[in-house]
């Protein structure tokens, strides 16, 4: 969808020429609009700005004057405090290892039930649908506390499966693949079962190489929201060795007290992977956001 | 799986199990760690379930429910979850129409507008809390500094004021949750054809009141969507609370989601904590059904 980077200037549609009233107003709403927008964009990038100014001021430079932006001698003394206080490298990987897992047996089983829900007949096919789409109204958080006794009594507390496994039911990435699968030419499908080709085999050699829009709009959401969980990771892992990103970073405050250079560098270092797959992504990431509205 | 053509009957027979056999899988997870769980929970409200004790516990009858319904402590948390609810939900729906009708009428740049206001949202809670932390800081804060440019002489303790404490927080989750419902916006002004802005502006309309009568009546429908959606979100508020104040100062930013942590977790008291879970369930529940209500009618009167 390249709509948006090539819709028309909604400012300049009066193709025939306008009375100049009109094209007065017309100009002073676009000078409001643009101001208004660059002022509130640079307005929200201040936290950002001020965190990574502030992660690379010498310490005693922030006691003495801990709103300045501006250093005359930068240094990266926070962030080598960070590496070498923290478990940082565990918690990057611990991040790694259990978003990954958990993104692909999602992509995997999702799109599974998608297929069978939208290509294959059986019988309590809508039945089974309407109970699916009834658990789009549950709220995970509510249930942490049956989730964690279940992880407790299958011994799974601060290992990756405990992280891993209550995430991966994800309601909304059924319903962006089976919205996809919708949309595919029902001829298509027949004509691979007409060749002889099992359910199974249609949806792994025709189906998914065709729905790689859907696959990576689920592969970005369901990785960026396990890399960002907070709750969950919290209660199932206590071991400083195995906490993910997030739930390591609180920890961090404990270490320090208040030395606020290394919090703004922890909290840079926590930014910085996510940012770097929004800057590469942006586009899927919004076109993703915009076509299913889940959140 | 067989790719020669198999006998008519074993292959409809094959057919018939091969729509459930490839939900099976999610069907299992689906059912392990959410119908099961509010099963659970169902149930446990009705039992004096403890953590520290393996099984329900004793029956308890309703008194999970009279205890919970009778405790102030409760309506307290609800109320500070739908304040929050109702501070973060009214900018972050207005605002981000606002946002989205100026961007909407620019090309050049808007990389830079949609960074602006979305690369927050991918942020961790931790870092937004780490972040807000030290701007809301007493005296060494960014928030207390800005405000003393503006004549204000004694700036108030964002996160250690009960009067201030919520509204800070909700102001960090604007800032950092915006930018989706701004996306959002975005995505529906596509929908709007461009015919209507023209026939608009030939009859004589100004941007601002085209935007009035004609744009937006036309985004009803994403406004139902963001506004219920913002809503749902908010009401499961933790994370930034739970970092940035732990629920105080006083108890005055506690939300709902962090009286079940304390009471489960903490406390270990798990049939109130799961009879507090379901009424929060109830109140997110309607919220949703009330939501469907609304987008079918808009979906009938289309």
């Amino acid at each position: 969808m390249t709509a948006i980077a090539t819709r028309p200037d909604t400012g300049q549609r009066g193709t025939t020429t306008p009375p100049a009233r009109r094209r007065d107003s017309e100009r002073l709403f676009n000078r409001v609009a643009l101001g208004t927008l660059i002022a509130l964009a640079l307005l929200w990038l201040v936290p950002l700005a001020w965190a990574l100014a502030t992660s690379v001021r010498p310490a005693q430079e922030v006691v003495t004057n801990p709103t300045g932006w501006f250093t005359a001698h930068p240094t990266l003394d926070a962030y080598g405090e960070i590496f070498d206080a923290g478990k940082l490298p565990y918690w990057y990987a611990n991040s790694f290892i259990t978003s990954i897992l958990t993104t692909v047996l999602t992509v995997i089983m999702a799109s599974l039930a998608a297929f069978a829900l939208s290509q294959t007949r059986f019988r309590l096919r809508r039945a089974a649908f309407v109970m699916l789409l009834a658990g789009i109204m549950i709220p995970g958080q509510v249930l942490m506390i049956p989730q964690f006794l279940a992880l407790q009594s299958a011994g799974l507390l601060n290992t990756y499966w405990g992280v891993v496994l209550p995430q991966v039911p994800n309601v909304v990435a059924v319903f962006v693949f089976k919205q996809f699968f919708d949309g595919i030419p029902r001829e298509l499908i027949d004509a691979a079962r007409a060749d002889g080709a099992g359910w199974l085999r249609t949806y792994w050699q025709i189906v998914m190489p065709i729905s790689r829009p859907a696959v990576s709009a689920v592969t970005i959401f369901v990785f960026v929201g396990v890399w960002n969980n907070f709750l969950w990771p919290l209660l199932v892992v206590t071991d400083p060795e195995m906490m993910t990103l997030p739930v390591g970073l609180t920890s961090v405050q404990d270490v320090f007290g208040v030395p606020y250079a290394q919090l703004m560098a922890s909290a840079v270092l926590g930014a910085i992977p996510l940012l770097a797959v929004f800057a590469l992504f942006q586009r899927r990431i919004v076109e993703g956001i915009a076509g299913t509205g889940l959140k | 799986m067989a790719t020669t053509t198999a006998p008519s009957s074993t292959s409809s027979r094959r057919d018939r199990w091969a729509g459930p056999g490839m939900l099976l899988p999610f069907a299992l997870f689906y059912l392990v760690f959410l119908v099961g769980p509010l099963i659970y929970t169902v149930v446990a409200g009705f039992f004096e379930t403890s953590l520290l004790k393996s099984g329900l516990g004793d029956f308890a009858g309703l008194s999970n429910y009279s205890a919970v319904l009778g405790d102030a402590e409760f309506w307290r948390t609800l109320r500070n979850t739908l304040w929050f609810t109702v501070l973060t939900t009214v900018p972050l729906v207005l605002l981000s129409l606002v946002l989205a009708l100026f961007a909407d009428r620019f090309v050049r740049g808007r990389w830079f507008i949609r960074f602006a206001f979305f690369a927050p949202f991918v942020l961790p809670s931790a870092v937004v809390s780490l972040l807000f932390m030290f701007i809301y800081a007493d005296q060494l804060g960014l928030a207390q500094e800005v405000v003393k440019w503006f004549g204000v002489d004694t700036p108030p303790s964002w996160l250690g004021d009960p009067d201030w404490a919520m509204i800070s927080i909700a102001a960090a989750t604007v800032w950092w949750t915006i930018g989706f419902n701004f996306v959002l916006y975005l995505a529906g002004l596509q929908d709007v054809p461009r015919e209507v802005h023209e026939a608009a502006a030939i009859d004589g309309a100004g941007p601002w009141q085209r935007i009035r009568h004609v744009v937006v009546p036309m985004l009803g429908r994403t406004t139902t969507l963001v506004t219920v959606l913002q809503v749902i979100a908010s009401l499961k508020v933790f994370d930034q609370i739970y970092m940035m104040t732990s629920g105080g100062p006083d108890g005055s930013t506690r939300p709902s989601l962090q009286l079940i942590y304390d009471t489960g977790f903490v406390e270990g008291r798990v049939g109130y904590a799961s009879t507090v879970s379901l009424l929060l369930f109830l109140v997110i529940l309607f919220v949703s059904l009330v939501w469907f209500a609304l987008v079918r009618r808009a979906e009938k009167e289309n």
